[in-house]
């Protein structure tokens, strides 16, 4: 049995537990909001913050306290925090249990950081299919406002903080957090050019912070539980705290796994997750969302923290992690990705909203063995010219499954181009034919 | 008209952003759930209640999957088709389906009570397969609960497995230690 001790799943763990308001403060819920709000300077919150390594739980991995400190400090105007609950990173599924089995929780982090931030107003942006998650967040939120730990002066501090749920309609791209902020103001989700970025020129021009909803529900027990203790915990200085990491795929025991970072690849897949399957062995594996590159078990003793997995040429990303067994073609597994994410590009950048397409057409080709020699040098020399040449990290993104599967099982590729070769010498003509 | 039927409604959704515009998605989600889809007419209703002009909406209507602009069955079945969901299955729910209904992705029954959709990632990727049925997921999905899902849609109008606030695996009462 895992030997530490989860922090965000625990109360959830409980059978029985379902997250109204009653429980949630017999576990010392809301007991973090009322010793901080008029009780600690709100700097000093961030400073908390900082001091915790809290990183962003989103994907990035961007300092979550360093990110509220951007905020002008001389500004007193409006200024807004936006949740990001649009989990549509392929492979990760923490955020909607996070949502959906304790609610108040990540509430009391959205209220501890408009304090921090000096926020009078939030918005969760959840993606427009949780319409359960939707429910839930609107029933606790009226449950919260009822008992005076949100809206018009909390718990008599005459701090205000109203919170709104704002649904997506169906599009990747609003996980991005300018594109999140475009969607927020009722337009196409297209990334923002930045600089500017959201502290300065956010949500309708004013400062903004956008925090993922996983690293909001870490803020009740920094607060709680103090900045030295959870920056102890994890894989110290620089990966702190725990990680829900979500595990698919050939697996025994996929789903949801809250553990401290630092632990490698092999304990997750083969402890927590129950091994393999089958008595087929681990072929590859996605470590951070489908935005990761692929790695392979040579990679299986790497520590889950943010820069051991930069290190092996992948990223931790959203904590999907997702296992794939012999047997599975890597060209196959890379094409479905591709496809997603020329389904989900948002058309503003030229490379990425052709080059999407040209990579989607090339891998099909190459899949139903009608492919050619050259097709590979098309796919690095498109992958290329698409990486680092977009206004957003998508275009980084779409071309981390092809790439890695080029890196590491060239092979295959060319075994299926061999095929199309040798079907077209016996049958001329065949191999470029349609389906 | 929305404003004669919902006008509670708009004017709480309203009361929520201090921008008018952020009220679109929202709205139309509105003239979704009263008419099914999107028609030009709400389209241009709504454009008048934001201060927008009919192409403002139109452009954002056309960016996101989940806002219909042409009518749907009755049960709009979406069947997640990412990786993650196929490494586990997801092209034979599909076929199942396809074959239950007589019916291939795009298409609507004739009796207009299914329409089936593939789509992409929806957060459900440690119970594949999965899929969506209007607002509610369906997941580790077998070809008994499939058959048995349209079955009670169609008899009933709704069915039992579809899955509540989410959680996986599951809480365990902790055995104690032998």
């Amino acid at each position: 049995m895992p030997k530490h001790e989860p922090i965000l799943l625990k109360n959830m763990s409980q059978p029985g537990y379902t997250g109204s308001l009653p429980e949630y403060e017999k576990t010392g819920g809301y007991q973090a909001l009322k010793n901080i709000l008029g009780r600690v300077a709100p700097g000093d919150v961030t400073q908390m913050v900082i001091k915790s390594g809290l990183r962003g739980r989103g994907g990035a991995g961007f300092p979550t306290g360093v990110k509220w400190g951007f905020l002008p400090k001389d500004y007193h105007g409006p200024r807004y925090l936006c949740c990001n609950a649009d989990e549509s990173e392929p492979g990760t599924f923490k955020d909607r249990q996070l949502m959906e089995r304790d609610p108040h929780q990540m509430l009391e982090g959205i209220v501890l950081t408009c304090y921090a931030i000096g926020a009078e107003s939030a918005y969760i942006y959840i993606r427009g299919e949780f319409v359960l998650g939707a429910k839930i967040l609107e029933q606790a939120i009226d449950e919260a406002r009822r008992a005076g730990y949100i809206g018009k002066n909390i718990q008599g501090t005459g701090v205000t903080v109203e919170v709104w749920v704002h649904r997506g309609a169906g599009a990747y791209i609003c996980g991005e957090e300018t594109a999140l902020l475009e969607s927020l103001e009722g337009k196409r989700g297209l990334p923002r050019v930045k600089p500017p970025f959201p502290a300065t020129h956010g949500l309708y021009n004013k400062p903004t912070v956008v925090n993922n909803v996983e690293t909001l529900a870490n803020l009740p027990h920094i607060i709680n539980r103090g900045p030295e203790w959870f920056a102890a915990i994890g894989s110290p200085p620089k990966s702190t705290g725990t990680r829900v990491f979500c595990v698919s795929g050939h697996v025994k025991r996929p789903g949801n796994y809250e553990v401290p970072m630092g632990i490698t690849f092999r304990e997750l897949i083969y402890e927590h997750a129950g091994g393999m399957r089958s008595e087929k062995p681990l072929k590859a594996f996605i470590p951070g969302g489908a935005s990761a590159p692929f790695l392979t078990p040579d990679h299986l003793d790497v520590k889950m923290d943010f820069e051991s997995v930069a290190a092996a040429g992948s990223m931790l990303g959203s904590g999907g992690v997702t296992i794939m067994e012999e047997g599975t073609s890597m060209v196959w597994a890379a094409l479905r990705l591709m496809e997603f994410f020329y389904h989900e590009s948002c058309g503003k950048c030229s490379p990425c909203r052709e080059g999407s397409s040209w990579l989607v057409q090339t891998m099909r080709r190459i899949v139903a063995k009608r492919g050619r020699a050259q097709d590979l040098e098309t796919l690095t020399d498109l992958c290329k010219n698409i990486a680092g040449r977009t206004v957003c990290a998508f275009g980084d993104a779409e071309v981390a499954p092809i790439m890695s599967t080029l890196k590491h099982w060239r092979s295959e590729y060319l075994a299926l181009i061999h095929e199309a070769e040798a079907a077209d010498l016996i049958h001329p003509g065949l191999a470029v034919r349609g389906h | 008209m929305l404003r004669e039927t919902y006008q509670k409604e708009i004017d709480d959704i309203l009361s929520r952003y201090p921008v008018r515009r952020s009220a679109l998605i929202p709205l139309l989600y509105l003239a979704q759930q009263d008419n099914g889809y999107i028609t030009e007419a709400a389209m241009i209703e709504i454009a008048g209640i934001l201060k927008l002009t009919p192409p403002q909406v139109y452009e954002t209507v056309t960016f996101y999957t989940m806002l219909n602009l042409k009518q749907v069955g009755k049960f709009h079945i979406q069947v997640c088709k990412s990786l993650m969901c196929a490494l586990v299955g997801s092209d034979t729910v599909i076929d199942w389906i396809k074959q239950k209904l007589g019916i291939n992705p795009g298409e609507t029954t004739p009796d207009g009570l299914f329409t089936l959709t593939t789509v992409e990632c929806l957060a459900a990727c440690g119970t594949g397969p999965m899929m969506q049925i209007n607002d509610d997921y369906y997941e580790r999905l077998t070809e008994e609960k499939v058959g048995r899902i349209l079955a009670d849609l169609q008899s009933t109008g709704s069915c039992t497995l579809k899955t509540g606030s989410f959680m996986w695996p599951e809480p365990v009462t902790i055995r104690s230690e032998k």
